[in-house]
């Protein structure tokens, strides 16, 4: 006899999740979570983003990083970016629970309580930090910290529900990661890796708002107040045009200068008018389909010119065209 | 019905179902790697920073 189907059901406090499937649940059944459950509360996707650009900043940086500890920094930077995502899918559970992008994230499909969600994000945030202070060093541990908290509580918690301008400033905390590399490698923070954090920082609001464009009915019914939601699809539109010729510039950056070398220069000037181009057609693309489509094709495209830009830094220094050394 | 199943569950316990028996082992495996992982990391990790593993400045 299974007991799931014998015990009293409890109430969730999150309502969405109680109207839904709550396998495994309440607090008399036992859970039928599975570690693929739990790693998917990492964000794994966004955690690939974080380890990728921390890879190049820990690259980028001076001097020579054993490589045990550049993979041991990685690590734990990655388990940290994992926990501010546990954190946010504990936070915005009852708002997950209404957009069909997130609706089958563990919390609102009732497989792992959401308690148990924050026993997990809380013990991964703190034991990263403090790993990643013992193992490598503090200043690479106490920026980590910030950007858990920073993602966690200054964006999920205040600014995401309360303003428009949510991702913009919440971008800070995507964009730092090479700088969290940088430190984990050098022990200090310089110029260069306040470059590719702008990098990034700038590259966030057009690459969401983007996305924000083709969800807005979701991000309605949810309550959050995304720029189309609350200017509508044409001020986003034009906001993310100007973003992107403030980006374009941007990316050209560590090349004028003198961080990169001029194929470096060759591939950002290119993506970065390919950039304007994409989202100049947006500007322009009529209400409907075209619209969609159009931010569909910017979408895509922001993704592929930030990985580029960073492939071909990391690529630079690999080859032994590091930072500083090949200019102009 | 609920105190019925609670006498049960008096005599006998929870008793897990093949499912919840396969999950809680799959988390069992999972945590016995990563707790594995962690100490060869760490124990390489000494290995490697030598007597400068106690060399803290702030």
């Amino acid at each position: 006899m299974s007991t799931r189907t014998d015990t009293a059901p409890l109430h969730s406090p999150l309502s969405a999740a109680d109207a839904g499937a709550r396998v495994g649940s309440d607090a008399f059944t036992p859970s039928l979570a599975t570690p693929r459950d739990y790693f998917s509360l990492l964000k794994p996707r966004l955690m690939s983003l974080v380890v990728f650009t921390a890879l190049t900043g820990m690259v980028a940086a001076p001097g020579h990083i054993n490589p045990v500890l550049g993979f041991t920094a990685l690590l734990f930077i990655a388990i940290g970016a994992g926990a501010s995502g546990a954190l946010n899918m504990w936070y915005e559970a009852d708002i997950d629970a209404k957009m069909s992008r997130t609706a089958k994230r563990p919390i609102p499909q009732g497989i792992i309580r959401s308690g148990e969600v924050l026993g997990f994000a809380i013990f991964l945030a703190v034991f990263s930090v403090v790993a990643l202070g013992l193992l490598v060093n503090v200043l690479s541990a106490a920026l980590l910290a910030f950007t858990i908290f920073f993602y966690a509580v200054i964006y999920s918690v205040w600014l995401k529900p309360s303003t428009p301008q949510n991702i913009v400033i919440g971008g800070a905390a995507g964009a730092l990661p090479p700088v969290i590399g940088w430190a984990a490698a050098s022990g200090t923070i310089a110029l260069e890796p306040i470059v590719m954090f702008l990098i990034i920082f700038v590259w966030t609001p057009p690459h969401f708002w983007a996305l924000a464009l083709l969800r807005s009915d979701e991000y309605a019914r949810a309550g959050i107040p995304m720029l189309p939601v609350v200017a509508g699809d044409s001020e986003t539109r034009r906001q993310i045009a100007l973003y992107s010729w403030l980006l374009a510039p941007v990316g050209v950056l560590p090349w004028i200068l003198g961080y990169a070398s001029v194929v470096y220069g060759a591939v950002a000037l290119v993506t970065g008018a390919m950039f304007v181009m994409y989202a100049l057609r947006l500007r322009k693309a009529a209400e409907g389909k075209a619209t969609v489509k159009a931010a569909k094709s910017l979408f895509g495209f922001s993704i592929l010119y930030l990985f580029l830009l960073f492939a071909v830094l990391l690529a630079e220094k690999s080859v032994g065209w590091s930072f500083g050394q090949l200019v102009w | 019905m609920v105190t019925a199943v609670n006498d049960q569950r008096d005599e006998e316990g929870i008793v897990l179902t093949p499912e919840q028996k396969r999950a809680r082992r799959q988390r069992s495996v999972a945590l016995a790697i990563l707790l594995g992982v962690l100490v060869v990391l760490f124990y390489v990790v000494t290995l490697v920073k030598g007597p400068g593993v106690l060399n803290r400045p702030l």
